[in-house]
């Protein structure tokens, strides 16, 4: 091997195995350890001066236990439980809004085309978080909403939707919606529009041809939408920490306080492990997805 | 069919004494398991102008990719000028190469692109400029030296290629299908300008293609190639007149093969094709054959008499019927079946403008044609 | 046949917008509100936005954002260029599979995972946590999204380009950066500019990463926003949004320029 192909290779290798693989590794091992009042706050400590002995007495000292925890405290499984079904009915109502929008874009006039995919791209280069932060106004108790509902005699009292799940629901349909509008957007732009025709001429109405011919050739598109949305929506941390409020449990949450505030590294640590195991799951079928569309 | 006599006094593959440009030594090139190119030999003399020609897969461009330092053998050497090529990479080879997609560098201007190799050979600027301007000249490209790659047409661009990879001065210029993203009206006058480019700069030419018309027309000779070897090597009127092989003489033209034995032998060999036929009488033009040898007698259509009776002139005549024409303007082809089973194609040339057409499908006619007209072939 | 844009098409299109829109929009003119009471409109002031340019724990933490966002977006597009290269080109060498893996891992990674774990690498060497160990982590997840992109643009790239350049004399270095580079530029340009936002943008990863001296503006926001919502907050979203804004429509508008004008150009050129 030549020494640049050499140096090619092993800077981005080597910085991922140091930044992205060790830190992994560290995470397993400390999910495998003791809480301990010191600094840093897990025990065993890897100890190598201490030769054989020290790196017996470590993997000695590790075991299962954080994670048997996670069983029997019902926060966890509560959490990750209720983080699966946010995370689930969040993608399918992005499905339901980004659908139509993908539909009315493929319809438009070709030289509209390029504007709209900019107009749905662009909210995605700005913050996230000032994007779900916008809600705040909109969903609490005094907020824009409420004032029109008001105003105009719908309601007499204030909804509460903030610190809600459905603020939440709104956040995630909100803040993934171009996840969702651009691969549906994609599979439906490269169809032949002489297939609908033909399918009319064969005798259906335009709306058999809807669900006959346009919406199963758009099936790859809103699987790898769905993809897209849920498997972020899963391990969010900012949507429930700023809409959510208090009694919304999502596991991203539970994690950043398991370490913040409760300074419980192991615990976090096998709480993260037990997540990535849960989406590795939806991760492997999306793989799956789009290498059979490539 | 034209085949285009190379000039009579170059031919230096018949002067023991000459010294080729390259030499293939045993050169083998695997892929893996895949053979692209089996223990090859073959040598290209300076001012050549040489076409490997066969179908996609032969090895024909793995053979040209080797020249150029992108490939290197898997066994064997190849010998440029008497130096062994195998260590030198690309970019220190004497050779430069014209792309099949010409690979003009689009973020470049025409100007830019023919000078990128005289840069890179660190000449000074007054000599790039004035060698880039009689490039330009060479190809009349003058007015378009300013543009970018997209902004000329498709002939235009296969020039700019052709420009750049002659611009360092190279020994050998390799043209890997350099005429197939052109129409065929194009195409056939740039062959023209090809071979007159060639002539004017004196550089070996080795060309790659699958268009057999087009290695005939500029080649001053053509390699014919199926799966990694070489069928014949030799000038298009030898490929087209006596190929060795039932290949190549199906993949040069049109041609119609009859199987038979050799009956008899002397000056002229007698091939009996059919019981109770009169066997066909021709010269073997030195080939080995041996009495009870079952051999290809292969015939040209263009070759063949058409009429209602026997030809007096012509010792071979057959009877048959004609199952299908095939009119071209200029020619016909007739398909005809001979009473013995045989399909045979003769070519006729409409000379008049309503010769009331002769024959037509179901006429009985008579083939004729001399004892020169076909060749014997053993394989 | 074309058909024309039918009603229904038209009204989930605006809505669409509406939705994507609309919260920002209100946001951003809330922003210019005399009212310290967010939601109750009390006349046109531009007061949020002195007392943001007077407040000089906003300004440090912009400045440490800024730093952080150009040192690892620059890091990022090198190397994830460099990675790109070799998930494209190097078909063949020892552990290539573990090393697209990780190419890729990053970007489905919960952002609260990556942050903890390199937060416990950064603790377990004893590195202090500061500048450096959020540009550390931030080149680390933005240079798999720079070799996404640019790995695309390359598998696109006419390799003959390349060989013809090693023909007329190039070395394989010297064929980088005269041909191959200029070339796929546009998606190196949009990789750093991805990065760079990424990096910005980042409030989870930056929030286990940084130390006490090194807060950025998203850690700021974020703990601002705790306590609700508060003009300044509004004020300093607008300069953030305008400034994405304006750098994604020119972006557009230039390219868009460019592909016009090669259009017009392949139009004479063939004329």
């Amino acid at each position: 091997m030549n020494p640049r192909r050499l140096v090619l290779i092993a800077a981005p290798y080597a910085w991922l195995l140091a930044l992205f693989m060790v830190p992994f590794l560290i995470v397993l091992k400390i999910s495998l350890s003791d809480t301990a009042v010191a600094i840093p706050p897990y025990a065993p400590t890897f100890d190598l001066s201490a030769g054989w002995a020290g790196i017996r007495e470590f993997f000695g000292g590790l075991d299962f236990e954080n994670f048997i925890w996670l069983t029997e405290d019902d926060l966890y499984w509560k959490s990750y439980l209720s983080s699966m079904k946010i995370a689930a009915v969040a993608t399918f109502l992005t499905l339901l809004a980004g659908y139509p929008v993908a539909y009315a874009m493929s319809r438009a006039k070709p030289e509209w085309r390029p504007t709209l995919m900019m107009l749905i791209i662009l909210p995605f280069w700005s913050s996230a978080l000032i994007r779900v932060y916008a809600w705040i106004g909109i969903l609490q108790s005094e907020g824009y909403l409420n004032q029109l509902l008001l105003w105009s005699g719908v309601i007499d009292t204030p909804l509460s939707i903030l610190n809600t799940q459905v603020a939440v629901y709104i956040g995630i349909v909100y803040t993934y919606l171009p996840f969702m509008i651009l691969p549906i957007y994609a599979s439906l732009e490269k169809m032949d529009e002489s297939l609908l025709e033909a399918a009319e001429d064969l005798g259906c109405t335009r709306i058999t041809a809807f669900w006959r011919v346009t919406f199963p050739l758009s099936k790859p598109g809103i699987i790898a939408g769905c993809f897209l949305v849920f498997i972020p929506s899963l391990g969010e941390f900012v949507i429930p920490s700023i809409l959510g409020g208090s009694q919304t449990l999502m596991i991203g949450k539970v994690l950043w306080e398991e370490f913040f505030s409760n300074r419980d590294w192991p615990v976090a640590s096998a709480v993260a492990v037990v997540l990535l195991l849960i989406l590795v799951i939806p991760i492997v079928l999306f793989q799956r997805n789009e290498e059979r569309n490539a | 069919m034209e085949s285009k006599p190379a000039p009579a006094p170059f031919a230096p593959w018949e002067d023991a004494a000459a010294h080729p440009l390259i030499r293939f030594e045993g050169v083998t090139k695997r892929f893996g398991d895949f053979t692209a190119v089996s223990d090859l030999n073959l040598k290209i003399y300076p001012r050549e102008f040489f076409a490997l020609l066969g179908p996609s897969g032969c090895g024909k461009t793995t053979l040209m990719r080797m020249l150029a330092g992108f490939e290197t053998p898997t066994e064997g050497t190849i010998w440029l000028d008497g130096q062994n090529i195998a260590p030198v990479p690309p970019n220190k080879r004497p050779v430069n190469m014209m792309f099949q997609s010409y690979a003009l560098f689009p973020h470049l201007s025409v100007w830019d692109n023919i000078a990128f190799g005289l840069r890179r050979a660190g000449k000074d600027k007054e000599t790039v400029r004035a060698r880039v301007e009689e490039m330009l000249r060479l190809t009349r490209l003058d007015q378009f030296a300013r543009r970018k790659p997209h902004q000329i047409s498709g002939g235009q661009r296969q020039r700019v290629a052709l420009a750049r990879s002659l611009a360092l001065g190279p020994k050998l210029l390799l043209l890997d299908e350099p005429l197939g993203a052109l129409d065929k009206k194009l195409r056939q006058d740039t062959q023209f300008e090809l071979m007159d480019i060639q002539e004017k700069t004196g550089t070996t030419f080795v060309i790659v293609t699958h268009d057999q018309e087009e290695a005939m027309t500029v080649a001053s000779r053509v390699a014919v190639m199926d799966a990694g070897r070489l069928c014949q090597v030799d000038t298009p009127q030898h490929i087209y007149e006596t190929p060795n092989s039932r290949y190549v003489a199906d993949f040069i033209g049109e041609v119609s093969i009859i199987e038979g034995r050799v009956a008899a032998l002397g000056e002229e060999a007698e091939i009996a094709y059919a019981e109770g036929a009169r066997p066909i009488v021709t010269r073997t033009g030195g080939a080995a054959l041996e009495p009870g040898q079952s051999v290809f007698y292969a015939i040209r259509p263009e070759k063949i008499w058409v009429g209602a009776a026997p030809h007096p002139d012509r010792i071979n005549s057959v009877e048959g019927t004609i199952v299908d024409i095939g009119y071209l303007g200029d020619v016909s082809t007739y398909h005809v079946r001979l009473d013995t089973g045989q399909m045979v194609k003769a070519l006729m040339t409409n000379a008049e403008r309503y010769a009331a057409s002769r024959f037509t499908w179901n006429d009985r006619v008579w083939l004729s044609w001399s004892r020169h007209a076909g060749v014997v072939l053993a394989s | 046949m074309k058909r024309s844009m039918s009603v229904f098409n038209m009204t989930t299109l605006t809505l669409g917008l509406a939705f994507l829109y609309l919260p920002m929009l209100l946001l951003m003119v809330y922003s210019f509100n005399a009212s310290r009471l967010v939601t109750v409109w009390a006349g046109f002031s531009t007061q949020w936005y002195g007392e943001l340019l007077r407040n000089q724990q906003f300004l440090d933490a912009a400045w440490v954002t800024l730093r952080v966002a150009v040192v690892s977006s620059t890091l990022a597009t090198v190397l994830g260029t460099m990675a790109a290269w070799v998930l494209v080109r190097e078909r063949r060498f020892l552990g290539r599979t573990l090393f697209s893996g990780m190419i890729y891992a990053p970007l489905v990674m919960p952002e609260v995972i990556t942050g903890l774990s390199l937060l416990l690498l950064f603790i377990a060497i004893g590195l202090d946590r500061g500048i450096l160990t959020i540009i550390l982590a931030h080149t680390t997840f933005a240079m798999c999204y720079v070799s996404v992109v640019v790995s695309s643009r390359l598998v696109t790239f006419d390799r003959s380009l390349e060989e013809a350049a090693l023909d007329l004399g190039c070395s394989p270095m010297q064929a980088f950066g005269h041909v191959t580079l200029p070339i796929i530029a546009p998606a190196v340009v949009s990789g750093w500019l991805l990065a760079f936002t990424l990096s910005l943008d980042d409030l989870v990863i930056a929030s286990f990463t940084s130390g006490p001296s090194s807060t950025t503006l998203p850690i700021k926001i974020f703990s601002s926003m705790r306590l609700g919502v508060s003009p300044e907050i509004n004020a300093l979203s607008t300069i953030l949004i305008s400034i994405v804004a304006v750098g994604v429509v020119v972006a557009a508008l230039v390219s868009k320029r460019q592909i016009a004008r090669r259009e017009t150009e392949e139009r004479e050129g063939l004329t």
